[in-house]
């Protein structure tokens, strides 16, 4: 009844039955974990515990304990901060810009990759929050409470306002939606489960019954979420680069920020659910649902917003001469060519040839390859934003107050600390969620599956 | 025999079979209590005759509403209650409040769209599902019947007719 295409590859490979694709997705929650997630689990949860001194000693002396200086007023924090956020956007883009444009692959990547936005989006926001450095007197800068401090309300002209309400809209609409989608899956794992596991899952899955009613509300509640989250997306990491484009800093004050700064954080993002998902499918067997095809396909969005972030490069270079602004030359010239040329070149090689790769079928079909650039591809990003941040504050307009950063042993522990807690969490998720949308490939298997569709 | 309490499930195993199924048990004039599904199947509200949902229209209104209470509460604040001259600009520096209202107008209508499907599709922590089939989440579709909404039809005649039109099993399931 079914047309197959015999053109297209299909989307879940290995002759996968309906009941084959609960199996092989609930089995990872139901059963006990192996050796390598409890190893990989005690080393995230120690590198956590390692990082969280430096978080102690940071919030007990204050921000004082990092490199930062009266010149380089923002370097590592905001760096990471800008890295983790950026990070998460591949996780909005996958589940809610593929869904408008239809795109039948990301149901096996989704849930994972939205997973990701939200641990990646609660480290990303702990950067801004330390680094108020009394966090706990932070509720009345960041939120509009009236308050005895003088200036009565929040700033509604300033760009880092606009992050907050950024952040916070964009952390509680993914996890929503990240939430109705794992609703019909937790039903599946309760209507399995006996005892303890059936309570926690039922309580989890909301009493889901799966009628077609609510299937159809559901529906209607994924599309319409989808199109909220997708401006909402290119909102934040906009708003993220009004933090710097809406300054008078020679290097920050370009109008170019904003798609450039959503290009790249779809191409970290994209970098980094490979670097997960490549560990994951091996790790819980779900190399017929996370097939080379997928992989295949998400190097291609690689190759695409690395290529505007490479051009982005080069526009504001050039119009950074092209202006006559002597300052705003100045700020490129001594990017590519100061102290901190190695960060610059490191930024270009990372970023701009290295994704130039995966032009080449072979390399983009690889699993090695494609796990080590996308290693390669997210330090790039990293320091791209350590680049405008740090190279655009060192040499101001005053010589005398040029100045380096060097980042102390807190700077590096705060930042391990959030890699802790990412992987951590993810793990976490790995183990006690399910990993891939049971439901979504379930409605895509029988167009894409030989055993089922004959 | 009282309502909502003894039921005939077809149960189907294909998303196209069931799909024809709905739509000859419907004109044999027996009447379907609810389909459950393990995954969305497009075109089921169809043949079962639903209307379309009004949940955009939810999303539509909440995020107005988000629209105007960040208008209203960011003009109120810097233009009313407390003037203060921020880098030169008018005290109601409209293009300054847009993104604000624009992410309040999402997370309104995110937040206000999903509670009223929390609320019309009564999914919360504490609920108790009735199961009629535990396979529905797994890989049957069930089409369940209640019998004493078709008591106008012999109960074997129901079950013929979904036994003819491609249930692979046909059970009965009793509720207290």
């Amino acid at each position: 009844m079914q047309v197959t295409s015999s053109v297209r590859e299909p989307l879940v490979t290995g002759g996968k039955t309906y009941h084959d694709v609960t199996h092989d997705v609930s089995r990872q929650v139901e059963g006990k974990p192996s050796l390598a997630w409890f190893l990989a689990f005690l080393t995230a949860a120690g590198v956590l515990a390692l990082g969280s001194i430096a978080l102690i000693a940071t919030l007990w002396e204050g921000i004082g304990m990092w490199g930062l200086n009266k010149t380089v007023g923002w370097a590592w924090d905001i760096t990471n901060f800008v890295w983790w956020v950026g990070i998460g956007h591949a996780g909005t883009l996958i589940s809610a810009v593929l869904l408008l444009f239809r795109q039948k692959w990301r149901t096996s990547i989704n849930r994972a990759a939205e997973a990701m936005t939200i641990f990646a989006v609660i480290c990303a926001a702990m950067f801004p929050v330390i680094h108020m450095g009394r966090p706990w007197l932070g509720a009345y800068w960041a939120l509009p409470l009236p308050n005895t401090f003088g200036s009565l309300w929040v700033n509604f002209n300033s760009p880092l306002l606009w992050d907050v309400f950024a952040i916070s809209t964009y952390f509680s609409v993914s996890l929503v939606f990240w939430y109705i989608g794992l609703i019909p899956d937790f039903a599946t794992i309760r209507d399995r489960a006996t005892g303890l596991r059936k309570t926690i899952y039922g309580a989890l899955s909301f009493g889901w019954d799966g009628a077609a009613k609510t299937w159809m509300r559901y529906e209607s509640v994924s599309l319409i979420l989808a199109g909220l989250a997708t401006p909402l997306v290119l909102s934040v990491h906009t708003i993220v680069s009004f933090d710097f484009a809406t300054s008078v800093i020679p290097g920050w004050h370009t109008t170019i920020f904003p798609p450039y700064f959503v290009a790249g954080a779809i191409f970290s993002g994209f970098a980094m659910v490979l670097t997960l998902m490549i560990v994951t499918r091996k790790v819980f067997k779900l190399e017929d649902y996370i097939t080379i095809g997928h992989i295949e396909l998400m190097n291609i969005v690689i190759i695409v917003t690395g290529s505007i972030v490479g051009v982005a490069y080069i526009t504001e270079f050039f119009i950074a001469w092209y202006s006559g602004v002597e300052p705003e030359f100045y700020a490129f010239y001594n990017r590519a060519t100061g102290p901190y040329f190695w960060a610059y070149w490191t930024m270009m090689t990372c970023n701009v040839i290295s994704p130039q790769l995966f032009w080449i079928k072979k390399i983009r079909t690889s699993i090695v390859a494609t796990f080590a650039l996308s290693i390669v591809v997210n330090i790039g990003m990293w320091f791209e934003r350590f680049v405008i941040i740090v190279t655009s504050l060192h040499r101001d307009y005053l010589p005398s107050s040029w100045a380096m950063f060097y980042p102390t042993w807190a700077d590096v522990g705060v930042y391990l600390f959030t890699f802790g807690l990412f992987f951590t969490l993810f793990f976490l998720f790995a183990k006690f969620f399910p990993v891939i949308n049971m439901a979504e490939v379930k409605s895509v298997l029988k167009s894409s599956s030989e055993k089922v569709s004959k | 025999m009282e309502r909502d309490t003894n039921f005939v499930l077809g149960v189907f195993d294909d998303e196209d079979v069931l799909l024809h199924a709905v739509e000859e048990v419907r004109a044999s004039g027996v009447k379907i209590h609810e389909v459950y599904s393990p995954y969305p199947v497009h075109g089921l509200e169809h043949v079962l005759g639903y209307k379309r949902s009004r949940l955009p229209i939810a999303a539509f209104l909440f995020g107005m509403l988000g629209t105007s209470l960040a208008l209203t509460m960011q003009f109120y604040m810097m233009r009313f209650d407390w003037p203060m001259i921020i880098g030169g600009k008018d005290y109601a520096a409209f293009p300054d409040f847009i993104p604000v209202t624009f992410e309040m107008t999402v997370l309104l209508a995110a937040f206000g769209m999903v509670g009223v499907f929390m609320i019309s599709s009564n999914l919360k922590p504490w609920a108790q599902p009735r199961i009629f089939d535990v396979r529905s989440t797994d890989d049957k579709h069930i089409m369940a019947i209640d019998i004493a909404n078709n008591s106008a039809m012999d109960l074997a005649k129901i079950e013929e007719i979904l036994k003819s039109s491609g249930a692979s099993e046909v059970n009965k399931k009793s509720f207290e």
